[in-house]
């Protein structure tokens, strides 16, 4: 049951993408991501699909993986093409019954396709060689500049790190209570859709009060360990850029210039 | 009637890299009005065990038998399974969830589809077997100590009249005197209901002085099956299991080995106090010197 949850499902190995400062990897999906809206061309997407591999290769990570998280998707992504091919107009290819697919429309389908693919692969492959603390720490870090405008960027990680330590915990707890009350024969998979909502109840209850008893106890523990919030926080392992790290923000501008360059110019 | 389990092993996280073996072969019958302890330290696989015993695990292989029928053949009743075999977890907090004390404890007995009436007659006298009155009924279950609480999730339980109950350390987290009063309650039912009671605690003085048999469970295994006695023979390899013989038994071995001519097999003060006061009767053995003083013996 904990497996199946696909929020801060780190893969361990040693490998160099693992060992990259979390702001590049947070940088570089976001630039890997914008890369793909720049333009429809589909040499452009070989160009991603190509770098992507090799960070996937470099990262050690499975590639069966990496496609976990399409999984999840994959009744989006058909609705998606389904509704492009045929709603988007232009010049009729097949007609079936009412409806008219177009040449358009199915090109317009596959760009949705390969572009909502590559989106969750790109961001799978930075959950999967980051930990959510370091991914947390990561992003205080890089939007350290915010606080001056006000923005309570330490809290706001903080609140992140706490819940996303918190899932397998809550996860647990859901496991032990549901077996707590099926020992009592409770049944939460039987029935209509208003039957098994109340058969939640029975799980809800202890679990919001154990969810609240928790976050007291936490807070009480912060507390008395001398916590008050961001200001003067100093961190043991704090983020330092290394030679690698400017070494991949090279790469990833060189990939941009690519992407650019191809976006432009290419022939389709 | 008869709870058999023959060489269930259960894996936890089949196929996967953080795979662990729970429960490695293990072999028991639970005759029928049996009292029966489970000790192991965290991790010996004693929750995984008894969580096989409803069904709520399912083994990775190996059979169990409940009244001679497969519980893992096809269409077997679960649910029925769940309402002869009573499990309580260790923390009430897990299963306490309606409004008021009374209404939680016919959860059960309602999940099993009985009359209205026959629910609450059933919640009525559960609550009378845990030793909470009327003047509880109306309590929310969250206002209750951590002792009150544990009973109603007991009485949640009895309310669907199991002829086995288990208790998940039914005494953590409580003071001596709550602890020592769900274990007299839990003692009071075994005769009363005459149901088979399974214990499993991490604490020998809590069971020994209870249960007519007392399993020890190590790495997924069963260690040593015997009656308390028996088992804490082997006070020296219990030690090494990371658990510990009641105190009597130290203190018993201690004078033994002094030169006393005493009987190591008190497993209880009361036992202990008597194998003492019987050994000050008889005259010193000959091997101990004579300046040895009985008196200061006992002191020790």
């Amino acid at each position: 049951m904990i497996r199946d949850i696909t929020i801060g499902q780190y893969y361990p190995a040693e490998s160099v993408i693992h060992r990259l400062d979390p702001r590049v990897k947070l940088v570089g999906t976001l630039t890997f991501i914008i890369s793909l809206f720049l333009h429809r061309s589909f040499l452009m997407y070989l160009v991603a699909a190509v770098f992507l591999t090799i960070v996937i290769k470099a990262s050690k990570v499975p590639f069966r993986f990496m496609i976990k998280g399409l999984k999840a998707i994959m009744v989006l992504l058909l609705i998606t093409v389904v509704f492009n091919m045929f709603l988007t107009p232009g010049t009729p290819f097949i007609r079936i019954w009412k409806l008219t697919l177009t040449v358009e429309g199915v090109k317009q389908a596959a760009f949705m396709a390969i572009r909502l693919a590559f989106l969750i692969v790109g961001s799978s492959v930075m959950t999967l060689t980051t930990t959510p603390n370091h991914l947390t720490d990561g992003m205080e870090k890089g939007l350290a500049p915010l606080n001056k405008l006000h923005v309570p960027v330490h809290e706001v990680s903080m609140i992140m790190s706490i819940a996303l330590r918190f899932i397998p915990i809550l996860l647990e707890e859901t496991d032990k209570i549901m077996k707590a009350q099926e020992a009592r024969g409770a049944d939460f998979d039987s029935g209509n859709l208003i039957q098994k909502a109340k058969s939640l109840v029975p799980l809800l209850v202890p679990l919001f009060i154990s969810a609240f008893r928790r976050a007291n106890d936490l807070a009480m523990a912060m507390e008395a360990r001398g916590y008050r919030g961001g200001e003067g926080r100093t961190k043991m392992k704090p983020l330092i850029y290394q030679k690698r790290d400017r070494m991949a923000y090279g790469v990833l501008l060189g990939y941009l210039a690519v992407m650019i360059l191809v976006g432009r110019f290419a022939p389709f | 009637m008869s709870i058999k389990i023959e060489h269930v092993s259960h894996l936890y996280g089949e196929g996967e890299a953080f795979e662990k073996k729970a429960l490695n072969d293990v072999t028991m019958e639970i005759p029928d009005g049996q009292f029966l302890g489970v000790i192991g330290h965290t991790g010996s696989g004693k929750s995984t065990l008894i969580q096989h015993l409803n069904g709520l695990l399912k083994a990775t292989s190996g059979t169990i038998y409940y009244n001679n029928e497969d519980i893992y053949q096809e269409n077997y009743d679960m649910k029925k399974l769940r309402s002869k075999v009573g499990l309580v977890f260790q923390y009430p907090e897990h299963q306490l969830f309606e409004i008021d004390v009374f209404s939680d404890v016919c959860f059960g007995p309602k999940n099993l589809g009985l009359p209205q009436e026959e629910i609450e007659a059933r919640a009525k006298e559960a609550l009378e077997h845990v030793g909470l009155g009327p003047d509880f009924y109306k309590k929310s279950p969250f206002e209750l100590s951590g002792g009150q609480k544990r009973r109603v999730a007991i009485a949640g339980i009895l309310a669907m009249e199991p002829e086995v109950i288990v208790l998940d350390e039914p005494t953590a987290g409580l003071d001596p005197k709550g602890r020592d009063e769900i274990l007299d309650l839990v003692a009071e039912l075994h005769q009363v209901r005459k149901i088979t009671v399974v214990l499993v605690s991490h604490s020998m003085e809590d069971v020994a002085k209870y249960v007519d048999r007392l399993i020890v469970m190590d790495d997924g295994k069963v260690r040593f099956d015997g009656t308390p006695r028996e088992v804490f023979s082997h006070y020296k390899e219990l030690e090494k299991l990371g658990l510990a013989a009641p105190q009597v038994t130290y203190v018993t071995h201690a004078l033994k080995e002094k030169g006393w001519d005493i009987d190591t097999d008190a497993t209880t003060v009361e036992e202990a106090k008597n194998a003492i006061l019987k050994a000050l009767k008889r005259p010193l053995k000959k091997t101990v010197s004579e300046k040895t003083d009985p008196g200061k013996g006992a002191a020790l």
